[in-house]
């Protein structure tokens, strides 16, 4: 796609993917995200972004759907002939849409079993628990109650935490703020960026809130009915027209294929 | 104590030791359920293919505790073997798929038994005097009690198992949420192997205490129709749940047997279980302990 993707970390080469055979849910898309960048992915709702973040995890699989064309590969290897356990072992490790936290379990419950799958000491995990209270001072307060009875912005923090107990070089999210209030989102927001500056940890982040993607990434790709459509440094996608008009609020609600024409 | 009354608290306490036997065989299909959605009907066929090699290696002449240890070897092969061989290879199929593969297993197993064991009903004696004994004058078998007991110190080792350890907190999270469990990492095939083993486990304990009531013949395998029941009325994926509604089954049953039988005709042990678990199924549709999902309101 670009120069720079020459080492990239993370590489979608013309990915197609398809529900029960039948449904196409992706139908071309390419992206590169380098070691250390922090790369968002936007689009409307229906535009393939959950659908490529779990081909990436390779999750398709238990969801009844399969990629049928194209490759994704991570440092280099195929993530098709990987399971996702394996894929979190080697660092690639994915926060689901709408938080999916173990309801029944406690907060520390919840961050634990992200640190069992690489089969982490009890004296390995002290530490990264440690490190996740850190980062998320009301997770420790919360340690102890079920994850279903806190707040959602609480739910979001214990499944980002739980992700990072796998010790990710490169952390995939969906949609990290959906349903939240803004100024928790700002508080995740923050966090993870914290997180790129100071660990060097590579960010892949599905995101609706478009203003508030391109004020915290590095570079954007912009999906639209499945396929790649755009794709730049977040500083020059906010300065575009067309992204504004469709994707700032310019009042136009996106038309399918867009930008694409665009 | 009033006769009346004492007679009353002898039938309620074989009713809730009998069904301890229960909870017993329903525990084997919880576990499974609860991780992997699939309702095990093979766990009748695992109860009996246990019973079966233990009475059998005893008839050849091993003694009791090596007897037991080769049919725990033989159930954890077992186990592993179904998981691996049917069901990890149907893994995201429908439901409906998972439980006739299981149906499938169950006639398999049965006729591995026999081809492997043959046909003859066996006896089987755990060395445990089933005469009565008098506590406050209410008669109470001493095998019964035996068997709960049993059936306790499993449940309280499940239980520390499923609370202390990881592989436990595993068990739990799958439970919980499989498909958060494998987007985090965790192994499932490791999990369901652990789970089918624990099941071949509890399968051993169910068909040495059934086999020594019953006599070790096929109908043992029938054991998992008096386990529906208890799984509808306790919840599928509680096993809390299993222990209270096989309590709860085993005294309907022989109250019923007892104080409802000279009205309607004898029998009624067979079928009320059902009856009880059907009208229960119109108030509460998830059981007594199932599913209840942990949220804010």
């Amino acid at each position: 796609m670009t120069e720079a993707s020459g080492n990239a970390l993370l590489r979608v080469e013309s990915l197609e993917a398809r529900y029960g055979g039948a449904v196409r849910a992706l139908g071309g898309v390419d992206l590169h995200v380098g070691a250390g960048e922090i790369v968002v992915l936007v689009g409307g709702n229906g535009a393939g972004k959950t659908t490529l973040l779990r081909a990436v995890s390779n999750l398709l699989p238990a969801q009844r759907g399969q990629v049928t064309g194209g490759r994704i590969t991570y440092a280099g290897q195929d993530v098709g002939r990987s399971r996702t356990d394996a894929l979190v072992r080697r660092g690639l490790v994915g926060v689901l849409e709408g938080r999916h936290c173990f309801r029944a379990l406690t907060v520390e419950e919840n961050l634990v079993t992200g640190g069992l799958g690489r089969g982490a000491s009890r004296a390995e995990l002290r530490t990264d628990l440690e490190r996740v209270y850190t980062l998320f001072p009301r997770l420790r307060q919360k340690r102890a109650i079920a994850a279903g009875l806190v707040s959602g912005g609480e739910q979001q923090m214990a499944a980002i935490g739980r992700a990072l107990m796998g010790r990710p070089k490169l952390l995939v999210l969906d949609e990290p703020s959906m349903g939240l209030a803004p100024k928790i989102v700002e508080e995740i927001y923050r966090s993870l960026t914290t997180l790129n500056r100071e660990a060097g940890l590579t960010l892949l982040v599905a995101e609706q809130n478009v203003r508030l993607a391109l004020r915290h990434a590095h570079r954007a790709v912009v999906l639209e009915n499945g396929r790649s459509v755009l794709e730049g440094t977040a500083a020059s996608l906010r300065s575009r027209d067309d992204v504004k008009t469709f994707y700032l609020g310019a009042g136009v609600a996106p038309r399918p294929g867009a930008l694409a024409l665009a | 104590m009033n006769p009346d009354f004492a007679f009353l608290v002898e039938v309620i306490v074989g009713g809730l030791l009998s069904g301890v036997m229960y909870a017993l065989v329903a525990i084997g299909f919880v576990l499974i359920y609860k991780t992997s959605g699939v309702l095990n009907f093979a766990q009748g066929a695992m109860v009996l293919f246990a019973a079966l090699t233990f009475v059998s290696l005893l008839e050849r002449g091993l003694p009791f505790v090596g007897a037991l240890a080769a049919t725990l070897a033989v159930m954890v092969v077992l186990g592993l073997a179904v998981e691996r061989a049917v069901l990890r290879p149907l893994v995201n199929q429908p439901p409906i798929t998972l439980f006739m593969a299981t149906l499938g297993v169950s006639y398999v197993i049965e006729g591995a038994a026999q081809l492997a064991w043959g046909t003859q009903v066996h006896g089987l004696d755990l060395g445990i005097d089933d005469t009565p004994f008098e506590i406050g004058g209410v008669l109470v078998s001493r095998f019964d009690l035996f068997a709960a007991g049993v059936a306790g110190l499993m449940v309280a080792a499940l239980t520390a198992f499923f609370r202390y350890t990881h592989t436990g907190l595993a068990f739990r999270a799958v439970a919980d949420d499989p498909f958060a469990a494998l987007n985090a990492g965790l192994r499932l095939p490791r999990i369901w192997s652990a789970v089918w083993i624990a099941a071949g486990l509890v399968a051993l304990v169910a068909g040495l205490l059934w086999g020594a009531r019953l006599g070790v013949q096929f109908s043992l395998s029938l054991v998992v129709l008096k386990a529906l029941p208890v799984l509808v009325l306790g919840g599928f994926d509680s096993i809390a749940g299993a222990i209270l509604a096989g309590l709860i089954v085993g005294a309907v049953e022989k109250l019923s047997e007892v104080y409802l039988g000279p009205f309607i005709g004898g029998g009624i042990e067979g079928w009320i279980a059902y009856v009880a678990a059907l009208a229960f199924l119109l108030v509460r549709p998830s059981g007594l302990l199932g599913l209840r999902s942990v949220e804010r309101v």
